[in-house]
């Protein structure tokens, strides 16, 4: 499989990173590059192979639905590169 | 030397008072202040007066006769940590002035333990790269050289090449990293030095900026294989805010080295004799087997048939993984932001100039890997031969208690080489991709130097959760290659 410029594009779009038309081509070229090399996965053969998707090395544990953490609001909006009183803020998104 | 010492060597001279906390950590911050402008091992030096403090309280614990397994012993710290009211950033504009609010649950542990801080080091931009090229703070240098070529600079490995440069360097007795697919043990084995990469779980990943989190964890990087079991040993540990956490507890891992490795089993992947590997590389790994036989090792070859498909597959899970992490920096509640006149206008120019070039085509990798369409072809074919990977060492593991192959396919190369071509930079993750995937631990200890004067190392991976064996094997070829080799620009050197 081998990207095209719209796919690159649409892509960028869904990982919300903008991309300059000039860079476009140069990005599409990187990418085919390494999907070439990754397609050879298609010659190993996984029927009836469950996927792996952790390490499974240890169980997911269940706690109490308490909350354990928390009142540090301020310090984490002081991470914030702009905030208005105890929120972060946006540009307008409802007109 | 102060800066000389290993951390056993430190804490042994802390604890007879030979020299002071204060002593050896204002030998550090000299030897920082000489020797990064040249290396850029650290992005951020913390300053004197608060590592003065910290050595301060150490010093006391140690009067006290309250000294913790770490106390006292200067390190860095990779700069992605999260290290409470100090600046960490991952090598990326976009953190650039993030000051974490939290301490990372494995930097607390090594504090807990009387560890002192020196600074946060260099890395690849998020940990993703194998030369320590990437970052947004500069590249770091390694301070090994070849021979007769004192004018070119070397890569340090990567991503923790801060941290494997630091350590060489004598700028820290040690120093911590993380490896989701071979980023302690390569940069550990371009500089000369131990790096450990422990089993999955045995380190919180609480506090350790994510990349792909089912691989990412942390590990010490050091001068010996006790410095390693010693510092993991303060660094492991079930954490109830990590939900991958092992609950198994922590064995004294130091005391591991120096066991007998007698009668144990060693397997020697065929599948890692890759065609075209260098010739250095493959006598330093015949010269490994035959240290391991005279140590009264049993040496035998095994098959992990689906080796050539671990890095391809890597390069498919690591990359769908950091594109979901990586979406939480989106100019709004932390990191750098780019005003635009819409949210989603604010979410692309933010992270268009937030993050460098590899960062962002490893994201646009992981989001073509897994949006509609692709999902089955890719993401979930890579992760069902990682279901194959683990197995074949599973079942290897059935008749070895540890493999023994080379760490990296080469020594260290010059800045600037492999840069070009995206897939031969990723070939140097050939013969740690595949521990990373099965979770299994691994082992580097610098063995040799190759005939351009630069380290080699070999790698020993065991079973999950056997550290312990890893270690002995480890310290058995650490004996035997007695490898004291110093790079070109140390601490310790002429000025």
């Amino acid at each position: 499989m081998s990207l095209d410029l719209a796919t690159t594009r649409r892509i960028a779009k869904l990982a919300r990173i903008g991309l300059e038309d000039a860079e476009l081509e140069a990005t599409t070229l990187k990418l085919n590059t390494i999907l070439g090399w990754i397609d050879q996965l298609a010659e190993v053969n996984v029927d009836g192979v469950p996927p792996m998707v952790g390490t499974e090395t240890e169980a997911l544990r269940q706690r109490e639905d308490v909350v354990t953490d928390g009142n540090c609001r301020d310090a984490l909006l002081a991470c914030a590169p702009e905030t208005a009183g105890p929120f972060y803020t946006v540009p307008k998104v409802v007109e | 030397m102060l800066t000389g010492l290993t951390l056993t060597e430190a804490r042994a001279g802390l604890a007879a008072r030979t020299f002071s906390a204060r002593e050896l950590a204002k030998a550090h911050l000299d030897a920082i202040a000489r020797l990064n402008p040249t290396l850029n091992a650290y992005i951020t030096v913390l300053p004197e007066e608060t590592v003065l403090a910290q050595a301060d309280a150490a010093d006391a614990r140690y009067a006290a006769g309250t000294a913790g397994l770490m106390d006292g012993l200067p390190i860095g710290i990779k700069d992605l940590f999260c290290t409470k009211d100090v600046r960490t950033t991952a090598a990326s504009a976009i953190l650039a002035e993030f000051v974490p609010p939290y301490e990372s649950t494995v930097t607390a542990k090594l504090l807990k333990e009387g560890a002192v801080f020196l600074g946060k080091t260099n890395l690849d931009e998020f940990a993703m790269g194998s030369a320590n090229t990437s970052s947004a703070f500069g590249a770091t240098t390694s301070p090994w050289r070849r021979t007769g070529e004192p004018d070119v600079a070397l890569v340090p490995g990567g991503s923790s090449g801060g941290s494997s440069a630091a350590v060489a360097a004598g700028l820290a007795l040690a120093a911590t990293g993380t490896d989701t697919g071979g980023s302690i043990r390569q940069p550990a084995a371009y500089c000369g030095i131990v790096g450990l990469k422990p089993t999955y779980g045995r380190c919180s990943r609480w506090g350790v900026i994510a990349y792909a989190s089912s691989l990412d964890q942390a590990g010490p990087m050091t001068r010996s294989v006790a410095d390693a079991g010693l510092m993991l040993e303060a660094m492991a540990g079930f954490d109830e805010r990590d939900s991958t956490s092992s609950s198994r507890p922590v064995p004294a891992f130091h005391k591991a080295v120096g066991k007998s490795v007698k009668g144990l089993k060693v397997g020697i992947p065929t599948e890692y004799r890759a065609p075209g590997l260098p010739e250095d590389v493959l006598a330093m790994w015949e010269q490994g087997i035959a240290w391991l036989r005279e140590a009264g090792c049993e040496v035998v070859d095994v098959s992990l048939p689906h080796t050539r498909y671990g890095l391809t597959s890597y390069y498919i899970i690591a990359p769908a993984e950091c594109s979901s992490n990586l979406a939480r920096y989106d100019g709004i509640r932390f990191g750098k932001r780019v005003d635009a006149p819409s949210l989603d206008a604010v979410y692309e120019a933010s992270r268009a100039a937030g993050f460098g070039a590899e960062v962002r085509s490893r994201i646009l990798m992981g989001t073509y890997v897994l949006s509609a369409g692709y999902y089955d072809a890719y993401y979930l074919k890579a992760q069902k031969v990682r279901t194959l990977i683990r197995r074949d060492f599973e079942q290897a593991f059935e008749n070895v208690d540890v493999l023994l192959t080379p760490t990296a396919p080469s020594a260290a190369f010059a800045q600037g080489e492999n840069q070009n071509d995206p897939v031969q930079m990723y070939l140097n993750d050939i013969f740690t991709v595949p521990a990373s995937l099965a979770g299994i631990p691994g082992l580097s200890v610098p063995v040799g130097l190759n005939n351009a004067g630069l380290p080699l190392g070999l790698q020993v991976l065991g079973r999950h959760f056997d550290e312990e064996t890893v270690l002995s094997v480890g310290g058995a070829l650490e004996a035997a290659a007695g490898f004291a080799h110093r790079p070109t620009l140390h601490a310790g050197a002429g000025a």
